[in-house]
């Protein structure tokens, strides 16, 4: 068997039906542009969660007071004061995975400065609370251990305070703002972060020491919560674990005894989302595949009238030569450079389609090497599995039959 | 000139089953074809000269009986090796030419070569090239086959049985489309090529052409009735000149 001349044939035979061709192709084209699409787009959105998620500290780890029955009824979680102080200290010291701390504790309330005020919340946390969150200084600096020790009445502010308190452009550093009262003086100010995934003002926040807000905002001693940073986002898991045994040694919880704090992890959220958007990508995975399905029973259809209308064709290359499996070859290399080619051309369609999409609608588009090599391998199967049955047929005809057929 | 034997047949039968009735198309036939022979073979329609000529051609096989061609035993033969044989050594032409549509003269005649994976495209080209040049159609190459007449793709299908060099040309009713001023063409056609030294096996109803050819076989109900040899076959060529010029 010569397969070049065999795909002069094949090239030739389809050369001569380019309209039935095209036609029988572009069920196989729509297929694969649907596919690339929809795994682009499914991609697209993942990618992007995964990012923003990324951007408020993939490593993150947020402990707060968990729901907690006392004689029967339920408390709220805000009210709850089982996260203490040494909580935080045995957290910081007594673990391997966890890289940063911070006790958070925050108030909400008006912030006045001269003739303007702007509703906000004071989180107080320590400088850590910087890298747990991903948040950086603009401009000035960060408060200092000191101040923390001192409870000094100092803060940084985010972009929204900024533009709400100091609507004509002053220079905010070293300006006293008033909370409750209370004066605090503006040592920095973060770098604007936009809003999160969830739609939240990442800039509508003013960041004190903890003591500052835990002594003279609130008057309390206990923490409202922790935040930590896992050494990386796979130590996670160890790192929740790590501070789940701590937690419940401080607070002499039994073995079977359920815990009264809730330990969430950006991780545990991310992973969360991940799945929601790989079934949406399975989904629209599936949807695609069953449009090349129906392209590839296309390409059958259409070999089938091939096979029967080219009747003679076979008799006579029997006749003079061909072997069967020559014949074979002639209509499986037939299917194939269909599916082929029609497989090229949606990925073409594809992809720009899936530009389209970014342009026009603004979604967010990725597209991953494995869709267009994949579409191209399932291409190919699907020529040669659709393209089988009616190769087959032709390469068991009788040639003497075949030749005289009218 | 030394005769060297092409064809042997020994007491072939070929029976078909239809239904619960066994047709016998071939009921015991025996001959031996040399080297350089034009044999016409005769008999009314349904006497089993088709299945004769598909048995000689290596496209059925017969029920009983021995075949050798050019030395070779067919019977035993699988479908595959029947397939690489009618390639390399026979050439068919067939009453309704068979070119493929949409395609020049010359790919046709190329087809044969497509099967045989030791020829080269250029030796292709040429091989084509000389077979189109031998039946007259040198300036024709690359018409396609649904733009010429008849006679035109009949000279074509020729070609395409010369074009591999084989021992044998087999032609089923090769006239049996043309007109009387056509067939004789090709007749003139066959002549020359039988001059050349080519053996030739050509099956038709009609009578009158057993004059042409240098022996006749005529075969009823699958059984050899005559076979004589004609050791003075007229010229088709003589006679081509005799006819009216049809003018319409
Ligand atoms: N495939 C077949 N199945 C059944 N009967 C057949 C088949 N081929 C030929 N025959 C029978 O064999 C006989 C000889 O046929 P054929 O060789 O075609 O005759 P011819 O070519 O001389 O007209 C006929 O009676 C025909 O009906
Ligand atoms: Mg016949």
């Amino acid at each position: 068997m010569n397969l070049t001349n065999l795909t002069k044939i094949a090239l030739k035979a389809l050369n001569n039906n380019k309209m039935r061709c095209f036609l029988t192709m572009l069920g196989i084209i729509i297929g694969v542009a649907s596919v690339i699409t929809m795994l682009a787009i499914g991609q697209g959105s993942k990618r992007s969660i995964r990012a923003q998620i990324a951007e408020m500290g993939s490593n993150m780890i947020m402990i707060h007071p968990g729901n907690m029955e006392r004689g029967g009824v339920r408390q709220d979680a805000s009210s709850m004061q089982t996260l203490k102080l040494n909580d935080y200290q045995d957290i910081l010291d007594g673990t391997e995975y966890v890289s940063a701390c911070s006790p958070s504790v925050s108030s909400s309330g008006q912030f006045i400065y001269g003739a303007n005020n702007y509703p906000s919340t004071i989180y107080g946390v320590t400088e850590d609370y910087l890298e747990i969150r991903k948040f950086s200084i603009d401009e000035g600096s960060m408060f200092t251990p000191q101040d923390v020790l001192t409870s000094a009445k100092v803060c940084l502010v985010g972009q929204t305070i900024i533009d709400n308190l100091f609507p004509n452009g002053e220079n905010p550093i070293g300006k006293v703002i008033r909370f409750n009262k209370i004066p605090l003086k503006i040592v920095g100010t973060l770098t604007p972060k936009g809003y999160n995934s969830m739609g939240m003002d990442q800039d509508d926040m003013v960041l004190a020491p903890y003591t500052t807000v835990q002594k003279r905002v609130l008057a309390i001693t206990y923490l409202q919560g922790i935040f930590c940073s896992a050494l990386t986002e796979e130590l996670t898991p160890q790192a929740i674990n790590e501070i789940t045994q701590i937690l419940r040694k401080n607070h002499k919880i039994k073995e079977g005894e359920d815990d009264d704090f809730e330990i969430r992890s950006q991780e545990e959220m991310s992973s969360m989302m991940s799945s929601t958007t790989d079934m949406m990508t399975i989904l629209l995975a599936c949807i695609a595949g069953i449009s090349l399905l129906v392209g590839g029973i296309g390409i059958m259809n259409i070999m089938y009238v091939s096979v029967t209308e080219r009747t003679r064709e076979i008799g006579l290359r029997m006749s003079i030569g061909a072997r069967g499996i020559d014949i074979l070859a002639q209509f499986l290399i037939e299917a194939v450079l269909i599916s082929v080619t029609g497989g090229i051309i949606g990925v073409l369609l594809g992809v720009g389609a899936s530009m389209v999409v970014n342009l026009v609608f603004n979604w967010p588009v990725y597209i991953q090497a494995y869709s267009v090599i994949l579409s191209f391998f399932v291409c190919t199967i699907t020529g040669i599995f659709f393209g089988w049955y009616p190769a087959r047929k032709a390469a068991n005809l009788d040639p003497i039959e075949a030749i005289r057929y009218e | 000139m030394a005769t060297k034997e092409i064809i042997r047949l020994e007491n072939i039968r070929r029976n078909f089953i239809v239904g619960n009735e066994t047709v016998h198309a071939l009921r015991g036939v025996s001959f031996t074809i040399n080297a350089g022979e034009f044999v016409t073979i005769m008999g009314t329609s349904g006497s089993g000269k088709s299945t004769l000529l598909n048995i000689l051609g290596c496209l059925d096989t017969p029920t009983s009986g021995e075949y050798y061609l050019d030395g070779i035993p067919v019977r035993s033969m699988g479908k595959n090796e029947r397939s690489v044989l009618r390639n390399r050594k026979i050439g068919f032409v067939f009453q309704s030419y068979n070119l493929l549509p949409k395609t020049t003269a010359l790919e046709n005649v190329e087809l044969p070569l497509m099967y045989n994976s030791a020829i080269s495209a250029r030796e292709r080209h040429e091989l084509a090239s000389r077979a189109l040049d031998a039946v007259g159609l040198a300036e024709r190459k690359n018409h396609k086959s649904n733009q010429m007449s008849g006679g035109q793709q009949q000279r074509v299908a020729i070609a395409r049985a010369l074009v591999n060099d084989p021992v044998i040309i087999l032609a089923d009713e090769a006239t049996g489309n043309l007109d009387t001023r056509t067939s004789f063409e090709i007749l003139v056609l066959f002549q020359e090529l039988h001059d050349r030294g080519r053996t030739i096996i050509f099956v038709t109803h009609n009578p009158e052409l057993s004059a042409y050819s240098s022996r006749n076989i005529v075969l009823r109900d699958g059984k050899i009735i005559s076979d004589t040899p004609n050791d003075h076959p007229a010229s088709a060529l003589e006679m081509l000149k005799k006819l009216p010029v049809e003018s319409d």
